[in-house]
Protein backbone atom coordinates (compact mmCIF):
# COMPACT_ATOMS: atom_id res chain seq x y z
CA UNK A 1 0.00 0.00 0.00
CA UNK A 2 1.05 3.60 -0.44
CA UNK A 3 1.69 5.17 2.94
CA UNK A 4 1.27 8.84 2.08
CA UNK A 5 1.52 11.60 4.58
CA UNK A 6 0.34 11.13 8.10
CA UNK A 7 1.01 13.21 11.13
CA UNK A 8 0.42 11.39 14.39
CA UNK A 9 0.45 7.90 15.85
CA UNK A 10 -1.92 8.17 18.78
CA UNK A 11 -3.30 4.69 19.14
CA UNK A 12 -3.93 1.34 17.53
CA UNK A 13 -7.56 2.37 17.38
CA UNK A 14 -6.86 4.64 14.38
CA UNK A 15 -4.90 2.05 12.36
CA UNK A 16 -6.29 -0.37 9.81
CA UNK A 17 -5.06 -3.93 9.48
CA UNK A 18 -3.32 -2.95 6.25
CA UNK A 19 -1.51 -0.08 7.96
CA UNK A 20 -0.39 -2.35 10.79
CA UNK A 21 1.00 -4.81 8.26
CA UNK A 22 2.88 -2.04 6.45
CA UNK A 23 4.48 -0.94 9.74
CA UNK A 24 5.53 -4.52 10.57
CA UNK A 25 6.96 -5.09 7.08
CA UNK A 26 8.89 -1.82 7.25
CA UNK A 27 10.28 -2.82 10.65
CA UNK A 28 11.79 -5.93 9.09
CA UNK A 29 14.18 -3.86 6.99
CA UNK A 30 15.19 -1.92 10.06
CA UNK A 31 15.87 -5.02 12.08
CA UNK A 32 18.61 -5.80 9.55
CA UNK A 33 20.17 -2.37 10.16
CA UNK A 34 20.45 -3.08 13.90
CA UNK A 35 22.29 -6.32 13.18
CA UNK A 36 25.01 -4.68 11.09
CA UNK A 37 28.38 -3.59 12.35
CA UNK A 38 27.55 0.00 11.36
CA UNK A 39 24.09 0.34 12.90
CA UNK A 40 23.12 3.53 11.16
CA UNK A 41 21.43 4.70 7.97
CA UNK A 42 21.13 8.34 6.89
CA UNK A 43 17.36 8.28 6.31
CA UNK A 44 16.39 10.88 8.93
CA UNK A 45 19.46 13.09 8.72
CA UNK A 46 18.49 16.57 9.86
CA UNK A 47 15.26 15.44 11.54
CA UNK A 48 14.82 16.43 15.19
CA UNK A 49 13.10 14.00 17.54
CA UNK A 50 12.25 15.02 21.11
CA UNK A 51 11.38 12.35 23.66
CA UNK A 52 9.17 14.05 26.21
CA UNK A 53 8.63 11.48 28.95
CA UNK A 54 6.62 12.79 31.87
CA UNK A 55 6.40 9.32 33.37
CA UNK A 56 9.34 7.04 34.19
CA UNK A 57 10.62 4.70 31.50
CA UNK A 58 13.84 2.95 30.60
CA UNK A 59 12.85 0.57 27.82
CA UNK A 60 10.57 2.74 25.73
CA UNK A 61 12.65 5.89 26.02
CA UNK A 62 15.94 4.14 25.28
CA UNK A 63 14.29 2.26 22.45
CA UNK A 64 12.99 5.45 20.82
CA UNK A 65 16.33 7.17 21.39
CA UNK A 66 18.28 4.36 19.71
CA UNK A 67 15.71 4.14 16.92
CA UNK A 68 16.14 7.83 16.15
CA UNK A 69 19.93 7.67 16.35
CA UNK A 70 20.15 4.64 14.09
CA UNK A 71 18.21 6.64 11.51
CA UNK A 72 20.65 9.59 11.93
CA UNK A 73 18.02 11.87 13.51
CA UNK A 74 18.99 14.26 16.32
CA UNK A 75 17.35 13.00 19.50
CA UNK A 76 16.79 14.89 22.74
CA UNK A 77 15.31 13.48 25.93
CA UNK A 78 13.29 15.47 28.41
CA UNK A 79 11.93 14.01 31.63
CA UNK A 80 9.58 15.59 34.15
CA UNK A 81 12.19 16.06 36.84
CA UNK A 82 14.61 17.87 34.56
CA UNK A 83 12.03 20.16 32.96
CA UNK A 84 10.25 23.39 33.76
CA UNK A 85 7.06 21.44 34.38
CA UNK A 86 8.11 21.24 38.01
CA UNK A 87 8.28 25.06 37.99
CA UNK A 88 4.63 25.06 37.03
CA UNK A 89 4.80 25.47 33.24
CA UNK A 90 1.69 24.05 31.58
CA UNK A 91 1.92 21.04 29.30
CA UNK A 92 0.75 23.07 26.34
CA UNK A 93 3.40 25.74 26.91
CA UNK A 94 6.14 23.17 27.35
CA UNK A 95 5.13 21.41 24.12
CA UNK A 96 4.80 24.64 22.13
CA UNK A 97 8.26 25.73 23.28
CA UNK A 98 9.74 22.43 22.18
CA UNK A 99 8.02 22.77 18.83
CA UNK A 100 9.25 26.35 18.46
CA UNK A 101 12.78 24.93 18.27
CA UNK A 102 11.76 23.26 14.99
CA UNK A 103 11.13 19.82 16.33
CA UNK A 104 9.83 17.37 13.73
CA UNK A 105 8.62 14.51 15.90
CA UNK A 106 7.54 14.60 19.53
CA UNK A 107 7.51 11.22 21.26
CA UNK A 108 5.30 11.70 24.25
CA UNK A 109 4.49 9.80 27.44
CA UNK A 110 2.09 11.07 30.07
CA UNK A 111 0.18 9.63 33.02
CA UNK A 112 -3.19 10.90 31.79
CA UNK A 113 -5.26 9.23 29.08
CA UNK A 114 -5.77 11.51 26.08
CA UNK A 115 -2.66 13.63 26.71
CA UNK A 116 -1.16 12.69 23.33
CA UNK A 117 -4.44 13.49 21.54
CA UNK A 118 -4.46 16.87 23.19
CA UNK A 119 -0.90 17.68 22.05
CA UNK A 120 -1.57 16.43 18.53
CA UNK A 121 -4.27 19.09 18.20
CA UNK A 122 -2.06 21.84 19.60
CA UNK A 123 1.09 21.02 17.62
CA UNK A 124 1.90 21.01 13.92
CA UNK A 125 4.75 18.53 14.34
CA UNK A 126 4.19 14.76 14.47
CA UNK A 127 3.17 13.32 17.82
CA UNK A 128 3.90 9.69 18.64
CA UNK A 129 2.10 8.35 21.69
CA UNK A 130 4.56 6.43 23.89
CA UNK A 131 1.89 5.68 26.48
CA UNK A 132 -0.94 7.84 27.83
CA UNK A 133 -2.26 6.75 31.22
CA UNK A 134 -4.35 3.60 31.03
CA UNK A 135 -5.40 4.40 27.46
CA UNK A 136 -2.97 3.27 24.74
CA UNK A 137 0.64 2.30 24.13
CA UNK A 138 0.59 1.69 20.38
CA UNK A 139 4.30 1.01 19.77
CA UNK A 140 4.29 -1.67 22.48
CA UNK A 141 1.39 -3.48 20.78
CA UNK A 142 3.12 -3.18 17.40
CA UNK A 143 6.37 -4.64 18.71
CA UNK A 144 4.39 -7.42 20.37
CA UNK A 145 2.69 -8.24 17.06
CA UNK A 146 6.05 -8.15 15.33
CA UNK A 147 7.57 -10.51 17.89
CA UNK A 148 4.69 -12.97 17.58
CA UNK A 149 4.75 -12.84 13.78
CA UNK A 150 8.50 -13.39 13.75
CA UNK A 151 8.11 -16.66 15.66
CA UNK A 152 4.85 -18.03 14.30
CA UNK A 153 4.83 -16.42 10.80
CA UNK A 154 1.17 -15.48 11.26
CA UNK A 155 -1.16 -13.79 13.70
CA UNK A 156 -4.56 -14.63 12.24
CA UNK A 157 -6.21 -17.51 14.05
CA UNK A 158 -3.81 -17.57 17.01
CA UNK A 159 -5.14 -17.61 20.55
CA UNK A 160 -3.52 -15.04 22.80
CA UNK A 161 -4.10 -14.87 26.57
CA UNK A 162 -3.49 -11.55 28.31
CA UNK A 163 -3.21 -12.00 32.05
CA UNK A 164 -3.10 -9.49 34.86
CA UNK A 165 -4.40 -6.01 35.51
CA UNK A 166 -6.43 -5.53 32.32
CA UNK A 167 -8.29 -2.51 33.67
CA UNK A 168 -5.25 -0.33 34.33
CA UNK A 169 -3.11 -1.50 31.44
CA UNK A 170 -2.60 0.53 28.27
CA UNK A 171 -0.52 -2.37 26.98
CA UNK A 172 -3.52 -4.69 27.31
CA UNK A 173 -5.84 -2.26 25.62
CA UNK A 174 -3.57 -1.57 22.64
CA UNK A 175 -2.81 -5.27 22.28
CA UNK A 176 -6.47 -6.30 22.40
CA UNK A 177 -7.28 -3.79 19.65
CA UNK A 178 -4.27 -4.79 17.54
CA UNK A 179 -4.70 -8.55 17.91
CA UNK A 180 -8.41 -8.37 17.10
CA UNK A 181 -7.69 -6.31 13.99
CA UNK A 182 -5.19 -8.93 12.87
CA UNK A 183 -7.70 -11.75 13.36
CA UNK A 184 -6.36 -13.37 16.55
CA UNK A 185 -8.56 -14.72 19.35
CA UNK A 186 -7.96 -12.93 22.64
CA UNK A 187 -8.64 -14.12 26.18
CA UNK A 188 -8.16 -11.95 29.20
CA UNK A 189 -7.72 -13.21 32.74
CA UNK A 190 -7.17 -11.66 36.13
CA UNK A 191 -8.90 -10.96 39.44
CA UNK A 192 -12.46 -9.70 38.91
CA UNK A 193 -11.40 -6.31 40.31
CA UNK A 194 -8.93 -5.94 37.43
CA UNK A 195 -11.21 -6.91 34.56
CA UNK A 196 -13.04 -3.84 33.28
CA UNK A 197 -16.80 -4.07 32.92
CA UNK A 198 -17.88 -4.53 29.31
CA UNK A 199 -14.47 -5.72 28.09
CA UNK A 200 -16.33 -8.42 26.08
CA UNK A 201 -17.44 -5.66 23.73
CA UNK A 202 -13.85 -5.56 22.41
CA UNK A 203 -14.35 -9.13 21.20
CA UNK A 204 -12.43 -10.94 23.94
CA UNK A 205 -13.26 -13.91 26.17
CA UNK A 206 -13.00 -13.42 29.92
CA UNK A 207 -11.90 -15.92 32.52
CA UNK A 208 -10.92 -15.56 36.15
CA UNK A 209 -8.64 -18.58 36.24
CA UNK A 210 -5.11 -18.44 34.90
CA UNK A 211 -5.16 -22.18 34.10
CA UNK A 212 -8.15 -21.70 31.77
CA UNK A 213 -6.45 -18.80 30.05
CA UNK A 214 -3.22 -20.69 29.44
CA UNK A 215 -4.82 -23.92 28.22
CA UNK A 216 -4.54 -24.18 24.44
CA UNK A 217 -3.15 -20.65 24.06
CA UNK A 218 -0.45 -19.98 21.47
CA UNK A 219 0.78 -16.89 23.28
CA UNK A 220 0.59 -15.73 26.90
CA UNK A 221 1.18 -12.08 27.68
CA UNK A 222 1.77 -11.37 31.34
CA UNK A 223 1.13 -7.84 32.55
CA UNK A 224 3.02 -6.03 35.22
CA UNK A 225 1.24 -5.32 38.48
CA UNK A 226 1.31 -1.53 38.40
CA UNK A 227 1.71 -0.56 41.99
CA UNK A 228 2.05 3.12 41.02
CA UNK A 229 -1.34 3.23 39.31
CA UNK A 230 -3.39 1.69 42.07
CA UNK A 231 -5.44 4.05 44.13
CA UNK A 232 -7.16 1.31 46.06
CA UNK A 233 -6.38 -2.25 46.91
CA UNK A 234 -7.56 -4.49 44.10
CA UNK A 235 -6.24 -7.65 45.74
CA UNK A 236 -5.43 -8.48 49.33
CA UNK A 237 -1.66 -8.92 49.00
CA UNK A 238 1.14 -9.36 46.48
CA UNK A 239 1.65 -12.87 47.79
CA UNK A 240 -1.94 -13.79 47.22
CA UNK A 241 -1.92 -12.29 43.72
CA UNK A 242 1.13 -14.30 42.88
CA UNK A 243 -0.45 -17.48 44.21
CA UNK A 244 -3.56 -17.14 42.07
CA UNK A 245 -2.38 -15.27 39.01
CA UNK A 246 1.39 -15.62 38.81
CA UNK A 247 2.75 -17.64 35.91
CA UNK A 248 5.02 -20.46 37.06
CA UNK A 249 6.22 -23.78 35.72
CA UNK A 250 3.40 -25.78 37.28
CA UNK A 251 0.81 -23.64 35.48
CA UNK A 252 2.51 -24.30 32.14
CA UNK A 253 2.13 -28.08 32.44
CA UNK A 254 -1.07 -28.19 30.39
CA UNK A 255 0.14 -25.55 27.92
CA UNK A 256 0.99 -26.01 24.24
CA UNK A 257 4.51 -27.26 23.65
CA UNK A 258 5.44 -24.24 21.50
CA UNK A 259 3.75 -21.57 23.62
CA UNK A 260 5.29 -18.09 23.62
CA UNK A 261 5.59 -16.19 26.89
CA UNK A 262 5.69 -12.42 26.68
CA UNK A 263 5.93 -9.52 29.10
CA UNK A 264 6.16 -5.81 28.27
CA UNK A 265 8.52 -5.17 31.19
CA UNK A 266 9.57 -4.13 33.69
CA UNK A 267 9.12 -7.54 35.33
CA UNK A 268 8.17 -7.99 38.95
CA UNK A 269 10.03 -11.25 39.36
CA UNK A 270 8.13 -13.68 41.54
CA UNK A 271 4.95 -11.60 41.41
CA UNK A 272 3.23 -11.97 38.03
CA UNK A 273 5.90 -14.23 36.57
CA UNK A 274 8.31 -16.72 38.15
CA UNK A 275 12.01 -16.14 37.33
CA UNK A 276 12.44 -19.59 35.75
CA UNK A 277 9.54 -18.87 33.39
CA UNK A 278 10.74 -15.37 32.52
CA UNK A 279 14.20 -16.75 31.69
CA UNK A 280 12.90 -20.07 30.40
CA UNK A 281 12.77 -21.60 26.93
CA UNK A 282 9.31 -20.26 25.96
CA UNK A 283 10.10 -16.70 26.91
CA UNK A 284 10.57 -14.15 24.12
CA UNK A 285 10.74 -11.23 26.54
CA UNK A 286 14.16 -10.04 25.37
CA UNK A 287 13.24 -10.55 21.69
CA UNK A 288 10.44 -8.08 22.36
CA UNK A 289 12.99 -5.52 23.51
CA UNK A 290 15.23 -6.10 20.47
CA UNK A 291 12.28 -5.82 18.10
CA UNK A 292 11.10 -2.66 19.84
CA UNK A 293 13.97 -0.68 18.31
CA UNK A 294 13.18 -1.92 14.79
CA UNK A 295 9.47 -1.17 15.15
CA UNK A 296 10.16 2.32 16.49
CA UNK A 297 12.58 2.98 13.63
CA UNK A 298 9.73 2.09 11.27
CA UNK A 299 7.38 4.44 13.13
CA UNK A 300 9.81 7.38 13.09
CA UNK A 301 10.55 6.74 9.42
CA UNK A 302 6.90 6.46 8.36
CA UNK A 303 5.68 9.42 10.41
CA UNK A 304 8.57 11.77 9.66
CA UNK A 305 7.02 12.87 6.37
CA UNK A 306 4.32 14.83 8.14
CA UNK A 307 6.57 17.71 9.12
CA UNK A 308 7.47 18.58 5.50
CA UNK B 1 3.35 -3.03 -10.68
CA UNK B 2 2.95 -1.21 -14.03
CA UNK B 3 2.06 2.45 -13.54
CA UNK B 4 -0.83 4.07 -15.36
CA UNK B 5 0.45 5.99 -18.36
CA UNK B 6 -0.85 9.35 -19.47
CA UNK B 7 -3.02 8.81 -22.57
CA UNK B 8 -1.15 11.25 -24.79
CA UNK B 9 2.32 9.85 -24.08
CA UNK B 10 4.13 8.70 -27.24
CA UNK B 11 6.06 5.49 -26.82
CA UNK B 12 8.68 3.98 -29.09
CA UNK B 13 10.29 0.61 -28.51
CA UNK B 14 13.93 1.38 -29.24
CA UNK B 15 15.34 -1.95 -28.09
CA UNK B 16 13.34 -5.13 -28.66
CA UNK B 17 13.45 -8.46 -26.90
CA UNK B 18 16.20 -10.03 -29.01
CA UNK B 19 18.41 -6.95 -28.84
CA UNK B 20 17.93 -6.68 -25.08
CA UNK B 21 18.89 -10.32 -24.67
CA UNK B 22 22.02 -9.72 -26.78
CA UNK B 23 22.95 -6.67 -24.67
CA UNK B 24 22.59 -8.64 -21.44
CA UNK B 25 24.72 -11.38 -22.98
CA UNK B 26 27.35 -8.80 -23.86
CA UNK B 27 27.35 -7.41 -20.32
CA UNK B 28 27.93 -10.91 -18.96
CA UNK B 29 30.80 -11.49 -21.37
CA UNK B 30 32.53 -8.25 -20.46
CA UNK B 31 32.12 -8.94 -16.77
CA UNK B 32 33.71 -12.36 -17.29
CA UNK B 33 36.58 -10.81 -19.25
CA UNK B 34 37.42 -8.24 -16.58
CA UNK B 35 36.93 -10.40 -13.49
CA UNK B 36 39.25 -13.37 -13.54
CA UNK B 37 38.32 -14.62 -10.09
CA UNK B 38 34.55 -15.08 -10.12
CA UNK B 39 34.57 -16.50 -6.59
CA UNK B 40 35.04 -12.95 -5.26
CA UNK B 41 32.19 -11.44 -7.27
CA UNK B 42 28.72 -10.59 -5.93
CA UNK B 43 26.16 -9.02 -8.25
CA UNK B 44 23.98 -6.54 -6.40
CA UNK B 45 20.82 -5.41 -8.16
CA UNK B 46 19.29 -2.09 -7.20
CA UNK B 47 15.67 -2.90 -6.72
CA UNK B 48 13.51 -3.54 -8.47
CA UNK B 49 14.54 -3.60 -12.13
CA UNK B 50 18.22 -3.72 -11.28
CA UNK B 51 17.50 -6.98 -9.46
CA UNK B 52 15.88 -8.47 -12.56
CA UNK B 53 18.90 -7.48 -14.64
CA UNK B 54 21.37 -8.84 -12.07
CA UNK B 55 19.60 -12.22 -12.08
CA UNK B 56 19.64 -12.31 -15.90
CA UNK B 57 23.35 -11.53 -15.99
CA UNK B 58 24.05 -14.21 -13.37
CA UNK B 59 22.13 -16.70 -15.53
CA UNK B 60 24.22 -15.80 -18.60
CA UNK B 61 27.43 -16.15 -16.63
CA UNK B 62 26.29 -19.59 -15.49
CA UNK B 63 25.55 -20.63 -19.09
CA UNK B 64 29.00 -19.50 -20.17
CA UNK B 65 31.22 -20.94 -17.48
CA UNK B 66 29.08 -22.99 -15.10
CA UNK B 67 29.74 -20.74 -12.10
CA UNK B 68 26.94 -19.48 -9.90
CA UNK B 69 27.60 -15.88 -8.95
CA UNK B 70 25.66 -14.77 -5.83
CA UNK B 71 23.00 -12.10 -6.44
CA UNK B 72 21.86 -9.59 -3.80
CA UNK B 73 19.05 -7.06 -3.60
CA UNK B 74 19.74 -3.50 -2.49
CA UNK B 75 17.02 -1.06 -1.44
CA UNK B 76 18.51 2.43 -1.52
CA UNK B 77 15.46 4.22 -0.09
CA UNK B 78 17.17 5.05 3.20
CA UNK B 79 20.12 6.61 1.37
CA UNK B 80 18.22 8.76 -1.14
CA UNK B 81 19.06 12.46 -1.15
CA UNK B 82 15.45 13.36 -2.02
CA UNK B 83 13.86 11.18 0.67
CA UNK B 84 12.35 14.01 2.66
CA UNK B 85 11.14 16.01 -0.33
CA UNK B 86 8.91 13.21 -1.59
CA UNK B 87 5.25 13.37 -0.73
CA UNK B 88 4.82 9.64 -0.25
CA UNK B 89 7.08 7.68 2.05
CA UNK B 90 8.39 5.00 -0.30
CA UNK B 91 7.76 1.43 0.80
CA UNK B 92 10.90 -0.29 1.97
CA UNK B 93 11.98 -3.58 0.53
CA UNK B 94 14.35 -5.70 2.52
CA UNK B 95 17.98 -5.48 1.45
CA UNK B 96 19.36 -8.99 1.09
CA UNK B 97 22.99 -9.50 0.26
CA UNK B 98 24.29 -13.05 0.53
CA UNK B 99 27.41 -13.38 2.70
CA UNK B 100 29.62 -10.64 4.11
CA UNK B 101 30.56 -7.63 1.96
CA UNK B 102 34.08 -7.60 3.38
CA UNK B 103 36.73 -7.99 0.65
CA UNK B 104 34.15 -8.86 -2.02
CA UNK B 105 34.17 -7.56 -5.55
CA UNK B 106 30.72 -5.95 -5.73
CA UNK B 107 29.17 -5.29 -9.11
CA UNK B 108 26.20 -2.95 -8.76
CA UNK B 109 23.57 -3.55 -11.41
CA UNK B 110 20.84 -1.14 -12.52
CA UNK B 111 18.64 -0.83 -15.59
CA UNK B 112 19.17 2.85 -16.44
CA UNK B 113 22.02 5.20 -15.54
CA UNK B 114 20.85 8.81 -15.49
CA UNK B 115 21.85 11.46 -12.92
CA UNK B 116 24.07 9.09 -10.94
CA UNK B 117 22.32 9.88 -7.67
CA UNK B 118 20.93 6.37 -7.29
CA UNK B 119 24.43 4.95 -7.70
CA UNK B 120 25.84 7.39 -5.13
CA UNK B 121 23.18 6.20 -2.68
CA UNK B 122 23.88 2.56 -3.52
CA UNK B 123 27.62 2.99 -2.89
CA UNK B 124 26.92 4.56 0.51
CA UNK B 125 24.61 1.66 1.32
CA UNK B 126 27.21 -0.93 0.38
CA UNK B 127 29.96 0.84 2.32
CA UNK B 128 27.85 0.91 5.49
CA UNK B 129 27.59 -2.86 5.28
CA UNK B 130 31.33 -3.44 5.13
CA UNK B 131 34.51 -2.68 3.25
CA UNK B 132 34.22 -4.17 -0.20
CA UNK B 133 37.50 -4.67 -2.04
CA UNK B 134 36.02 -3.08 -5.13
CA UNK B 135 32.70 -1.68 -6.36
CA UNK B 136 31.88 -1.70 -10.06
CA UNK B 137 28.80 -0.71 -12.00
CA UNK B 138 26.91 -2.44 -14.80
CA UNK B 139 23.89 -0.83 -16.52
CA UNK B 140 21.74 -1.80 -19.46
CA UNK B 141 21.14 1.74 -20.72
CA UNK B 142 23.10 4.94 -20.15
CA UNK B 143 20.82 7.85 -20.97
CA UNK B 144 23.37 10.56 -20.23
CA UNK B 145 22.85 13.81 -18.30
CA UNK B 146 24.86 12.99 -15.21
CA UNK B 147 24.68 15.25 -12.14
CA UNK B 148 27.52 13.48 -10.31
CA UNK B 149 30.97 12.29 -11.41
CA UNK B 150 29.93 8.66 -11.92
CA UNK B 151 30.52 6.33 -14.85
CA UNK B 152 29.58 2.68 -15.48
CA UNK B 153 32.24 -0.02 -15.96
CA UNK B 154 29.89 -2.00 -18.19
CA UNK B 155 27.23 -0.35 -20.36
CA UNK B 156 24.78 -2.20 -22.61
CA UNK B 157 23.83 0.71 -24.81
CA UNK B 158 24.40 4.45 -24.74
CA UNK B 159 21.13 6.25 -25.59
CA UNK B 160 21.51 10.03 -25.25
CA UNK B 161 18.01 11.47 -25.00
CA UNK B 162 16.43 14.88 -24.58
CA UNK B 163 15.20 16.23 -21.26
CA UNK B 164 11.52 15.89 -22.20
CA UNK B 165 11.99 12.19 -22.91
CA UNK B 166 12.21 9.30 -20.50
CA UNK B 167 13.45 5.78 -20.78
CA UNK B 168 11.92 2.71 -19.26
CA UNK B 169 13.25 -0.83 -19.31
CA UNK B 170 10.60 -3.53 -19.18
CA UNK B 171 11.13 -7.03 -17.89
CA UNK B 172 9.13 -10.20 -18.36
CA UNK B 173 9.48 -10.67 -14.58
CA UNK B 174 7.02 -7.79 -14.12
CA UNK B 175 4.54 -9.30 -16.58
CA UNK B 176 5.62 -7.06 -19.47
CA UNK B 177 7.42 -7.82 -22.70
CA UNK B 178 11.21 -7.39 -22.52
CA UNK B 179 12.39 -4.20 -24.16
CA UNK B 180 13.49 -0.60 -23.78
CA UNK B 181 10.84 2.06 -24.32
CA UNK B 182 11.49 5.69 -25.17
CA UNK B 183 8.69 7.96 -24.03
CA UNK B 184 7.97 11.51 -25.03
CA UNK B 185 5.89 13.59 -22.67
CA UNK B 186 4.29 16.36 -24.74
Amino acid sequence: MAWGKRKDLLGIEDLSREEIETILDTAESFKDVSRRQIKKVPALRGVTVVNLFLEPSTRTRTSFELAGKRLSADVINISASGSSIIKGESLKDTACNIEAMNTDILVFRHSKAGAAHFLSKVLKCSVVNAGDGAHEHPTQALLDLYSIREKTKRIEGLTVAIIGDIAHSRVARSNILALRKMGAHVRVAGPATMIPAGVEKLGVDVTYKIEEAVEGADVVMMLRIQQERQGKNLFPSIREYSRFFGLNRARLKGAKKDILIMHPGPINRGVEIAPDVADGPYSIILDQVTNGVAVRMAILFLYSGAAL
Amino acid sequence: MPKKEKPNTREVRIIDREKMNALINQLAERILEKNQDLSEVTLVGIRSRGTHLARRIAEKIFEKCGNRVPVGILDITLYRDDLRSRIDQPMLVRTEIPGPIEDRNIILVDDVLFTGRTIRAAMDGIMDMGRARMIQLAVLVDRGFRELPIRANYTGEYVPIKSDQTIRVRFAEDGEEDGVILREVP
